[in-house]
């Protein structure tokens, strides 16, 4: 059974704040960060927007796209590392709010920026062991840096939601990949407002060995390389990461440059490498191939070799294009953005 | 609000889930059980609402309630829904870009919060279309 994108939405919030926004009130050298990163802006979420007003929005934008009935998902499940409430799935909210309730299943994960492609997985085993017909996979995420921690320049808030089953589909899964160790380069504790990072030790033990691990797994099992993708998208935490990672592997500026969604973006955690997904399938063409790897710390990376299909052309135009959400940004200066961010409390 | 009070309406607050009366067509929302036009001869049943509609007439709140006070200042109007009835809704946008009737869609949005330890209230708002 062939199992994969039955149809997709993305959501991004509608104000951004610059770079050189923040360096100004930590007095820090904006030039040199922007070609650090690669990132020149990212997006904030309104004060009335969470990881579940956004995951609702991208289900909502998949559910329209594919002209689906709600009613016929068998399970949802939410990946994020900023879920509203410790105990209170987000799932429950998104399953109601897109009229998909009560004969389901539903849950949500955690795996840093990588739990939204885990839920992609889950949804294609149980589509594939024919338990359900469809499922809602969805990566979501107001992610936070502490001020004045080098988090705050990439943190941003977005997301995507995937619809996985296995007839009319507009993109086919052939297959997936992971890469698991216990490696403590990023975490937050129970009860902390803010993530600790292992500095420089996120780089290479981190994201560049899961996702390579992953990605030249994914090829070994399915006996492709590097040309034989007219697409690349790895996870983004900047810019910078997966232009070195992409062309470690042998993939080029090219093939990564229509899912390179976080120069203008920032860092959605969850969102991120989703985002990028469907920022390709927005102008992919049928028999178009896409090498897509997340990464999440602590770590793992989940690697998919997908293939599009000609229906990709009827969905396409029926919902937002990230293109289009990335278009017409209102940029806010820091006091605004620290009241966005909860980070002043009245 | 309590959380059971709240519980009930979630159908329509995030869904904008109304009522209709087949017999003579007119919707409503909120959702009414009897169509006072119709009395007996009506026949109810349930209507989600597309969301798109028109600003009648809008005001700013600058001094918000308990729970709204990060919001404020925001625009509160009465929208009325293309399929005829009208309801109180936050419209969000900058104050310069509201008039009256302007065309919005429904959103998915945060309502508010009881305190940083109670519900999470969510429900519908207007952007512009
Ligand atoms: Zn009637």
């Amino acid at each position: 059974m062939k199992v994969g994108i039955v149809s997709y939405g993305a959501y991004v919030p509608r104000y951004r704040i610059k770079l050189e926004e923040i360096a100004a009130v930590w007095g820090d050298d904006a030039q040199s960060i922007i070609s650090g990163l690669k990132v020149k802006e990212k997006s904030v979420p309104d004060l009335d927007e969470d990881a579940i007003t956004i995951a609702v929005e991208a289900a909502r934008n998949a559910v329209n796209r594919g002209n689906i009935d709600a009613s016929r998902l068998g399970a949802i499940y939410c990946g994020s590392e900023s879920h509203p409430y410790a105990v209170k799935p987000t799932s429950t909210i998104v399953a109601a709010a897109i009229g998909a309730v009560p004969n389901l299943t539903a849950a949500d994960f955690e795996f840093a920026c990588k739990a939204g492609t885990a839920a992609i997985q889950a949804c294609m085993g149980l589509v594939g062991a024919g338990m359900i017909d469809i499922g809602l996979a969805i990566g979501s995420d107001v992610s936070q840096g502490a001020p004045g921690d080098a988090l705050e320049y990439t943190a941003a808030a977005g997301g995507a939601a995937y619809i996985i089953g296995s007839s009319d589909l507009a993109a086919v899964i052939e297959d997936t990949f992971s890469f698991t160790t216990d490696t403590p380069d990023f975490w937050r504790r129970e009860g902390m407002p803010y993530p600790e990072h292992g500095g420089r030790f996120t780089g290479e033990p981190g994201y560049f060995k899961h996702v390579t691990f992953a990605a030249s797994g994914l090829m070994d099992k399915l006996g492709t390389k590097p040309s034989d993708y007219d697409h690349a998208v790895f996870h983004q935490p900047n810019g910078k990461f997966p232009q070195n990672v992409a062309r470690t592997l042998g993939f080029t500026p090219e093939q990564i440059k229509t899912g390179m969604v976080v120069p203008r973006l920032g860092n959605t955690y969850s969102g991120s490498c989703m985002i990028g997904l469907a920022a390709i399938l927005d102008q992919a063409v049928e028999g178009d191939r896409i090498f897509m790897t997340a990464f999440g710390s602590g770590a793992g990376s989940d690697a998919f070799s997908i293939t599009v299909t000609d229906r990709i052309e009827e969905i396409r135009d029926a919902g937002p294009k990230v293109e289009e959400l990335l278009e017409n940004p209102i940029y806010m200066d820091y006091a605004s953005y620290a009241k966005h961010k909860g980070k002043i409390k009245v | 609000m309590t959380v059971a009070r709240f519980w009930r309406k979630i159908p329509h607050r995030y869904n904008l889930i109304g009522t209709r009366c087949t017999t003579c067509g007119e919707h409503y929302f909120p959702p009414r059980q009897m169509c006072p036009t119709c009395r007996r001869e009506g026949k109810i049943e349930d209507h989600k609402f597309r969301g798109n509609g028109e600003v009648v007439t809008y005001t700013v709140i600058h001094t918000a309630a308990k729970g709204y006070e990060m919001q404020a200042p925001y625009n509160l109007a009465i929208i009325k829904l293309d399929e005829g009835p009208s309801l109180t809704g936050q419209v969000i946008c900058r104050q310069d870009e509201m008039e009256i009737g302007m065309r919005v869609r429904s959103v998915f949005r945060k309502l508010g919060e009881e305190s940083n330890k109670g519900m999470i209230y969510y429900g519908t708002k207007f952007i512009p279309e």
